[in-house]
This record gives C-alpha cells, structure tokens and sequence, in this order.
C-alpha cells in the first residue's frame, strides 16, 4: 500500500519531446514507472524511445488508458496543460513546471475545485512510491521502500531528509513534493490525510520552510485528526525577513510566515520538530511507535 | 519585482485611477524647476525601493522652488536609511515632485495574493496613511477583506460594499467603486503580486486621489510583460544580486563571513541554519536552482568570492541526479580562474560522488570533504576558525 502511485499506475508525460521531459522520462522508466504515453501538440503520431506520443492528452487516454500525468510544459502553456489533464480524466497530474504566473494558477484552482483530478505542484520535485514508481526528478536511488510518508514544500531539501530517513533504515511508503509556489495544487492537509488513512504508513516526516501560513494549518489539523505520529523541519530559522513580504502579504497571514511560529504552532500541536537540519532522520525514529511526538 | 511609486502612478493613472500631477527629476536643479511648475508649494518625494521614506526625511512638504532644490541636493548625496533599508539604507536617484494636495480623509486599499483561498484578495481599512500591519493587528475589526472568484471577477456590488464600509457616500462612494475595479483590472492586466494605493485620499474638493502606490509585479509573468525590465532601477540593487539574476541565480547579502552555495531554497535556507547552529555566519544565501550545471556553479562561487567579506565557502549540492564530478571541475575551474586560497569545503551528494571528490582533492586548492551536512557545517567552521 502507497498513496498516490502504485506499481500499476499508467502515465502520460505532457511535454514528452521538451529535453528535460525526455530526460526524465527516461530516468522515471529506468526507475521502474510504466510510461504509457506522452503528449506534444503537432507531434502526434511519432514515437520516441519507443514511447507513442499523441497530440492531447485526450487521445493519449483513450488509447492508452493513462491515469497519471507528469507535467512539463514551459511556463506559458503549463496552466493550460494541467485543465487539459483534468478534462482528459486523468486522476493524478503532477507538474513539476516552474515559473507559471500566479494568475494562471489562481484561475486553474479555481477550475479544478469540485473535479476529481488530484495535482501536485507545480514547481515540485514530483511523487515516488519506493520500489514501484516514480514520477518526477527526485533521484530514485537514495529512496526504500518502507513505511515512513514523507510531505514537503522544498526540493533538494527532501533528498537530504530522505537520505537521512534512509540511512537509518527508515523506508519510505510514499514521498511527495507538494512544491513551494504561492498557489499549489494538493496542500499538506490533503497529503497528510492520505497518509493517515494508508494502512503500510506508521508516521509521517513533514518538511515546511517561511513563509504563508500552510505548516500552521497543517498543525491544527493534525491536532484534530492525526492517528500517526508526525516529526517536522521548518527551514529558514536564521532567513532574514523575506523581500516578497509587502504590507498586505503581511496582513492577510496575520503575522504568520515566520519559521518560531511555524515550529511553535507545531509543536503545540503535538508535532516533533526537529531543532536541525542534521537530525531530521533521528527525529522521525524518535516518535516512531508513539502517538503523537513531542519535540526533540 | 519592485518598481518606484512614480512608476506605479503612471500605471494607475493609465487604468484610469486619479494620481497627483507629478514630475520626475534626475538633478537638484530639475527638481527646482518642477517646483516651479507645481506652483512653487510642493510635495518632494525621493524615489527608493522600500517604505517608511517619510520619517526618514525622503519625504517633504516645500513651499518655495529653492527649497526644493536644496532638499533634492541634500536627498541626492546621501543614503536614505529606513527600517526597510537595512543599515546602509539606499542611494536616492530619482525624486518625484508633486503638486500639494488639500487631504480630507485617508484610507489604505490593496489588491494582493491571499495564500489560503489560492485567490486574489481585496484589502481596504479607513484607517489610511499609517502602519496597515499595527493596524491589523490592534484593531482587526477596521480592516475589511474580500477574496475575489476568478470566475466572476470583482462585481461592482462587492466594490460597493468595501467604499460603503469605509464611510463614502454619494458620487464618492461611486467613484471609488469605480477606482476598485479599476484597481483589479490593473493587478490582472499588470500581473501584479501586489497594488497597493496607501493613503488613497478624498481631497478638501471632494476627489479621490491615490497618494501613494505601490506595485510588485510577478516576475513569472516576465515572458507575457516585455516592458518589466526596462522598469527597473539597477542602482537600487545590489550589484552581485544583479550579476546573479543575470545567470539566473538567487542570491541575497548577509553578515557574516562564509560564502554559501547550495541547490534548491529550502537546503539553502537550512544550510544557512545549520551553520549557524554550529557557530559560523553565512556570508550570503545563494540557490544554484535545483538541477545545478557546470556552467551555474563556476558563476556563483565568482559571485561569492566578489563579496570582500567572504573568508570561506561552504558548497553543499545535494545533486541527485546530477553529476559530482561535473559540479567539482565547475568549482576547480572558477577557483583556480580568480586564484581562490581560502578555505573551502564541499559537500555532494549524487551520482559519481568518489570521482568528484577525487578531483576536488587532487586540485591543489584549500579544500576539504563534508561526509554529511553536519560535518560540513563542522569542518567550515573550524578552518576559520584556525
């Protein structure tokens, strides 16, 4: 059991033909992930590395059955990939595009609200099950497979916790990468959610960093709903205050958006949150077993 | 990406929203002859890239031309230092002079992005012309927000619900409806993070006017706005931030002493921690992106080494699937090109690790090994520290 992505998952790549489409196209094949198809409007009808490329994602499913996209379409038209996705029937899109304008977002949230396609990203390093598929750039081999969720908002990051977890001998059952834009598609309520109701995941690591207010409301939510312990890392402790921050930012988090709140809040919440970027493995084994951890 | 009031004026005035009549000046002797022209009794306004000019003294009320002209000498040889600036504060290039205009009542109004909702938000309080933050936070009820449905846009119902609330009645309370959804249609045509008019006033005449503006744009919408970079005023940055943008890396100017490089924000953010914690002072933030190349690498350690501050640099790529060998040749090969001797250590994860190392090692540069990033961390900090 994962969430997400199995070893039966069907994915369609959009933006199949890009050079880090290819690239990661074929590094998520080698990995193990059945590629079924991918998309390049005007290069419908070609293959490539074997693969059928179709010219929307419409086709794409209709001979391949695809469930899952991977996103990587340039910035102007990402927007209108992840709708296309979604119109397609696709269950999972995963856009790992960076830089689409916070307008196109605003506009493809507001359209995906009340379809069932899940997204995550964009500008996110993508989702793996250990060992069954794996669909983005994160590098396969520091994963196991095992029974630790991981959900973050950084990238690189998440291979370092990973890696940590890893070492010392704590697999994962699924990481994602919720990416660190201003508007995403899953939050971290909707990732934690299906980690507690996974059966073959025990507790779940969280990676947060400044900025916004979504690790606080991940923390009152897992204060209410949580059955499996949680350990947490809030990056940027020593950050000066960020340039983005205008007044009205300001106002709208109420404060939020410094990483002692984040941690506080989480830690009142019954999250152990580790103190170190060096110690977020030791973390994780040190709630293991428990409810709901204290801070380490 | 920030831009200067005057900038932000000529903006909202082309979406029809009334601003003072104004003019820009390069030289204390512009800035007379514009006093002139405003009738003698004006506002001058000296154009940076951060808030609180007024109690810094960038901002004046003059009542004669010569005034104005020893005012703008005074604002253009010296740093304005405000608690946004920072210590060294920021040099003043541009002056924005305006005609002085008869204030009734002040409000503050902004369009911006509500994180929560995934939806732009409309913020408006009758409390204008001050601290919006100490606003909101002391008095909550005096702030009143709205967040808009992509779908619908701003009605002007909605618009009128916010000018009624802040106490307009008759044509003013139409005319800012009016202003509202203009403001909205400039954050979408714009692409705007931010418009922000803090005080929008109603003159002594009964007019509204925008006092102040200010706008932050998406620099992901760079590709749709090809008018953005000419907007830009490079001598209110940083130069080696400058040099960074230009081979698309992220950087910002700290304290201390130990250059950093890293892959990704948030390892940036955490390497920059992690110093800390064990008692060292990051020289700077710096994200190669997440998929470094050879090319990006050789740039920022130049970058960094341009910073006189810096006695030692602390590489922490967690390349995955990138190559450690490439990332090491780009290391050697900017050291050894700006004659590098200060201590260095490097810390990779990924593919073809050992033969990374190798070659690191083997350069005959001032060079050590992080085996994790708390031995990194460790080793940077006691090779300054010897």
């Amino acid at each position: 059991m994962s969430i997400l992505l199995n070893k039966d998952s069907k994915i369609v790549v959009q933006g199949i033909t890009g050079r880090s489409g290819l690239f990661h196209t074929q590094q998520c094949r080698d990995y193990g992930s059945k590629i079924v198809a991918g998309v390049t409007p005007g290069k419908g009808g070609i293959h490539i590395e074997g693969i059928p490329v179709f010219n929307t994602v419409e086709e794409a499913v209709h001979y391949t059955n695809a469930n899952v996209s991977m996103i990587f379409v340039p910035p102007p038209g990402a927007a209108d990939a992840i709708l296309e996705a979604a119109d397609a029937g696709i269950e999972l899109a995963v856009c790992i595009t960076e830089g689409i304008p916070v307008r196109d977002m605003v506009l493809a949230r507001r359209v995906l609200e009340g379809k069932k396609m899940r997204l995550v990203g964009p500008n996110c390093p993508g989702v793996i099950t250990p060992g069954e598929c794996k669909v983005g750039i994160m590098p396969g081999h520091i994963h196991k497979k095992g029974k630790i969720g991981v959900v973050s908002r950084s990238g690189t990051l998440t291979y370092e916790a990973v890696k940590q977890l890893s070492d010392m001998g704590l697999g994962q059952s699924t990481c994602v990468g919720i990416g660190g834009d201003p508007i995403i598609g899953m939050k971290f309520i909707d990732v934690l959610q299906l980690f507690n109701e996974d059966k073959n995941t025990e507790g779940v690591f969280m990676i947060g960093e400044i900025g916004g207010g979504a690790e606080e409301e991940a923390a009152h939510w897992i204060r209410e709903n949580m059955k499996k312990p949680v350990a947490a890392f809030i990056a940027g402790v020593t950050a000066p205050p960020g340039k983005r921050m205008g007044h009205a930012g300001a106002i709208i988090t109420g404060g939020k958006g410094k990483a002692e709140d984040k941690i506080r809040t989480l830690q009142d919440c019954g999250v152990a949150v580790s103190t170190s970027p060096t110690r977020m493995g030791e973390t994780m084994q040190s709630v293991l077993g428990r409810g709901k951890g204290k801070s380490s | 990406m920030n831009i200067h009031e005057y900038q932000a004026k000529e903006i909202l005035s082309s979406f029809g929203i009334p601003v003072p009549r104004g003019r820009v000046a390069l030289t204390s002797d512009q800035v007379e002859r514009a006093a002139k022209e405003m009738g003698g009794r004006c506002v001058v306004k000296a154009q940076i890239y951060a808030g609180g000019r007024g109690k810094a003294g960038g901002v004046k009320l003059v009542h004669h031309p010569e005034q104005a002209q020893e005012l703008g000498k005074d604002l253009f040889t010296r740093k304005l230092v405000t608690p946004q600036t920072g210590q060294e504060g920021l040099r003043v290039r541009r002056i924005l002079v305006e005609e002085a205009v008869e204030i009734a009542r002040e409000f503050y109004l902004s369009i911006t992005l509500d994180r929560e909702s995934s939806r732009y938000c409309l913020i408006a309080s009758a409390e204008g012309g001050v601290e919006i933050e100490e606003v909101a936070q002391k008095t909550p009820e005096k702030i009143h927000m709205l967040t808009i449905d992509p779908f619908t846009g701003l009605r002007p119902y909605q618009a009128r619900k916010i000018a009624l609330a802040l106490g307009l009645k008759g044509s003013v309370c139409e005319d800012c409806v009016e202003l509202i959804l203009n403001l909205y249609r400039c954050c979408l045509e714009k692409d705007c993070y931010l418009v922000e008019i803090n005080p929008l006033v109603v003159t002594k005449a009964g007019w509204l006017m925008a006092m102040d503006a200010k706008i932050n744009f998406d620099d992901n919408a760079m590709f749709r706005h090809r008018e953005y970079p000419d907007m830009l005023d490079y001598s209110q940055l940083d130069t080696l931030e400058i040099n960074a943008g230009k081979y698309d890396l992220s950087y910002i100017k700290l304290q201390g002493n130990i250059g950093c490089m890293v892959n990704g924000a948030g390892l940036a953010m955490a390497t920059l921690d992690v110093l800390k914690e064990f008692g060292g002072e990051p020289a700077n933030f710096l994200d190669v992106g997440g998929g470094a190349t050879r090319e990006k690498v050789a740039e920022a350690f130049k970058i960094i080494l341009q910073d006189s501050d810096v006695k030692g640099v602390f590489v922490n790529i967690f390349g995955g699937i990138m190559r450690c060998d490439v990332i090491a040749q780009g290391i050697i090969e900017a050291a050894s090109e700006v004659h590098c001797a200060l201590p260095i250590v490097v810390r990779m994860d990924g593919s073809k690790v050992e033969e990374g190392k190798r070659l690191l090692l083997d350069s005959g540069l001032n060079v050590q090994i992080g085996e994790n990033l708390g031995d990194g961390a460790t080793r940077i900090v006691q090779m300054l520290g010897e």
